[in-house]
């Protein structure tokens, strides 16, 4: 077992330790904390369904962003879109037999990967060109951007020009879930790829890639706008009326 | 024109996102608190020794208290879709009034003490330490925020500044750093009752007072009951009803739509205010122990029914909170929903037809509408989403022949601020509630122009006093401003009234 497999193979288990702990510890820490008040944008569905479906919109379609700012959303909502058909796609990895479904995908989450990539470039460039952008953005902002910039044309470099053995990858990652390691290839692009894909995983819970649970959390989003109908009251809130 | 030591935007047809210029008004700040009136509402007199700490560890506290806070500070991603979408941004062109710039002042402290990036790589995620310039710039640029809520419509996880800014303004609270208008204000409300430290005596003076001029112009002896036991509603209306132009003018139109309902309705000194300013300093106890005066005044008085008067903020309280911080009213009449908006009760009677409306008695005057900002986004009127809107406008137009709106994106839920919200309707803010109010006049000077608009018409204390203010700056009338009950009441024909001819008396 070559040293790079063995560094790989830790470098993903703990990646993905650090995802999904750290994820599920600030979901809990968004769960735990309460809202003491109804601060529904309105106007906002009066039924749990109606909220259901805005946060479907939100989360679909980006409809707030899209009333913000036709260019942030035209490159955000391609990016995402496409970022979601490169991952379904890229499950054919980790999956044996694939799924049918995966497998007829195949050919879209290839133009998947440019629209993504695309999307990316907008929004970066925005940083540059939009004087008020230019003005918020921190470095980690314009990090985040090139670390998924680089994935992406990591990966499509890997599709169109240098070539990997991807069956090979294939075994090594269904070797990490089954705990009977495959040596990984030793191509420069796939290293590459990886590696940020390893970082971005390990940066996810500390960063502000946060606002993907955080939008399901976002009072002013999910409560429904029935504050005279039923009392809404936080623990904390009620501890004041024992007093 | 009024006399001003600043510049006055001079009004375009379009308002056009202005190219940022750093600093324009890091000058402007309220007056701090004296510990006279930082006392009684339970902050300390002056900043603390150990502010620093001490603000930490407020922060830390809300941050266990309001999931908004700890989501809100979270999930930016500097999109920019907020950046040009706050009155005062656009008008002042002061980058740190763009909605995310002035959450970054709380957030790269948040991240400095509250996250493992902000602790190892400060400089990487613009996280900084809280020095007492940063504590300076929350002073100045959070009492430049309205909490009107605009940007919490274009943000892709409903990011509300507001929250952001009564967060920083209870945790300035809690080291000492406190307003002077707002907490002055609220101690009022605690030893006299209202917000204009209007005293019992004077109040029943002053609605005696309108008793005579209601009669004296009608003919008819409407009642401005106050205090009045057993009596079927109690209404709860910003002070400045009482006696500020054109506030006074809707009163009497309450009034005058009570007595053609035939309903017995009271005022209260115990509850003489309606305003909540616990909300623009985000204090949930202070907040809470104001609106519980309602609550009082609803059990002494044996009210079935609570309406709230033309006030955007304060219905707000009402709309939303008031349920949590006074609640629950089981004691009053299940068949109404408590509290209900004044406007909610007069289209009801409209669409009851108990109203005899003469709307040509408005005709003199063209109308549109500004939508204020927490009645627009942040509660409801009627049962369907959306009739905060629709209200208001039926109403109007059941009085009056000639109404239009502004320009679609200015109103409903993208109505801007009158620039005087969120506790900042005080002359130590002129410069900022001038330049603030530049989207609306913008928009208000194009109906003027295309469309012959003669008057606005407003269902909020606060804008109709900041309209008053600064009308004239812009060139415009101070009486353009009116009141939407100030419409009803000048249309209503009670029973038994004089017409014109009869004035020979």
């Amino acid at each position: 077992m070559s040293f790079l497999t063995i560094a790989f193979a830790l470098l993903f288990y703990a990646a993905t330790a650090i995802l999904l702990a750290g994820l599920a510890y600030k979901i809990f820490r968004f769960a735990k904390t309460p809202s003491p008040l109804k601060i529904a944008t309105t106007p906002a569905p009066v039924t749990e369904t109606g909220v259901v479906l805005r946060m479907f919109r939100e989360v679909v379609f980006f409809e707030s962003l899209f009333r913000g700012s036709k260019w942030t959303w035209t490159f955000g909502w391609v990016f995402h879109m496409g970022l979601l058909v490169v991952l379904i796609r890229h499950l054919r990895y980790v999956t044996d037999p694939v799924w049918g479904p995966i497998a007829l995908i195949q050919p879209f989450g290839v133009y998947a990967g440019f629209a993504m990539v695309a999307g990316l470039g907008g929004l970066w460039a925005r940083r540059f060109l939009v004087d008020r952008v230019r003005y918020i953005s921190a470095p980690s902002d314009h990090l985040i951007l090139i670390l998924l910039i680089l994935i992406g044309v990591s990966g499509l470099t890997m599709k169109f020009i240098a070539h990997t053995d991807v069956v090979a990858v294939k075994q090594f990652f269904m070797g990490l879930m089954t705990f009977s390691w495959s040596p990984l290839p030793a191509d420069f692009f796939l290293v590459i790829h990886l590696l940020l894909v390893a970082f971005l995983m390990i940066i996810f819970p500390y960063s502000k890639l946060l606002h993907a649970p955080g939008v399901f959390f976002s009072p002013t989003r999910n409560q429904v706008d029935n504050p005279r109908e039923k009392r809404h009251i936080a623990a904390w809130a009620r501890k004041l009326e024992e007093q | 024109m009024a006399k001003a030591k600043f510049e006055i935007p001079e009004l375009q047809e379009y308002l056009d996102i202005p190219e940022i210029e750093p600093g324009t008004m890091a000058h402007s700040k309220p007056y701090v608190a004296k510990p006279v009136f930082q006392i009684p509402l339970g902050f300390p007199g002056e900043l603390v020794d150990n502010w620093q700490e001490k603000a930490l560890d407020k922060m830390g506290d809300l941050l266990g208290k309001y999931r908004s806070l700890r989501v809100f500070l979270d999930s930016c991603v500097k999109c920019g879709a907020c950046t040009d979408k706050c009155h005062y941004f656009l008008s002042t062109k002061d980058p740190k009034n763009m909605p995310v710039a002035r959450q970054d002042l709380l957030r790269k402290v948040y991240r400095r003490y509250f996250t493992l990036a902000g602790k190892f790589f400060p400089k990487l995620v613009g996280a900084e330490d809280l020095t007492k310039e940063v504590l300076d710039d929350w002073y100045s640029y959070f009492h430049q925020c309205s909490q009107c809520r605009r940007c919490s419509v274009f943000c892709p996880y409903g990011i509300d500044t507001a929250e952001i800014s009564m967060a920083a303004r209870e945790i300035m609270d809690s080291i000492g750093v406190g307003q002077k208008y707002c907490n002055e204000i609220i101690g009022k409300v605690y030893t006299i009752g209202n917000n204009l430290g209007l005293p019992g005596r004077a109040l029943a003076d002053t609605l005696e007072g309108l008793e005579e001029d209601v009669y004296d112009e009608t003919g008819v002896d409407v009642k401005f009951p106050l205090d009045q036991k057993g009596a079927d509603i109690l209404v709860v209306t910003p002070s400045a009803d009482f006696f500020a132009e054109p506030h006074v003018d809707g009163l009497i139109g309450y009034a005058k739509v009570f007595h053609a309902a035939g309903v017995s309705w009271t005022l209260s000194t115990t509850a003489s205010e309606a305003a909540n300013f616990g909300m623009f300093i985000g204090s949930y106890e202070n907040m809470r122990k104001v609106s519980l005066r309602v609550r009082q005044a609803a059990l002494e008085l044996g009210v079935k029914r609570i309406v709230f008067g033309e006030c955007g903020h304060a219905w707000r309280v009402a709309y939303a909170f008031l349920n949590t911080l006074a609640g629950p009213f089981d004691f009053l009449d299940p068949n109404y929903p408590v509290p209900q908006h004044i406007l909610e009760f007069t289209y009801n009677e409209i669409q009851k037809g108990t109203l005899n409306l003469d709307k040509s008695v408005n005709d003199d005057m063209v109308l549109t509408f500004h939508d204020s900002c927490n009645i627009a986004r942040a509660t409801r009127m009627g049962d369907k989403p959306g009739g905060q809107f629709e209200i208001p406008r039926a109403v109007i137009k059941a009085v009056c022949n000639n109404f239009v709106d502004m320009e679609p994106e200015t109103i409903h839920d993208l109505t801007y601020c009158c620039g005087g919200g969120g506790g900042l309707l005080t002359d130590d803010l002129m410069e900022l509630r001038v330049k603030g109010a530049q989207p609306r006049m913008t928009a208000l000077r194009n109906v003027i122009e295309e469309q012959g608009v003669t008057h606005m018409a407003a269902i909020c204390a606060i804008c109709k006093s900041q309209f008053t203010k600064v009308l004239p700056y812009y060139g415009m009338d101070m009486d353009q401003i009116v009141s939407v009950h100030q419409l009803v009441s000048n249309a209503i024909i009670l029973t038994g009234q004089r017409t014109e001819g009869d004035e020979t008396e």
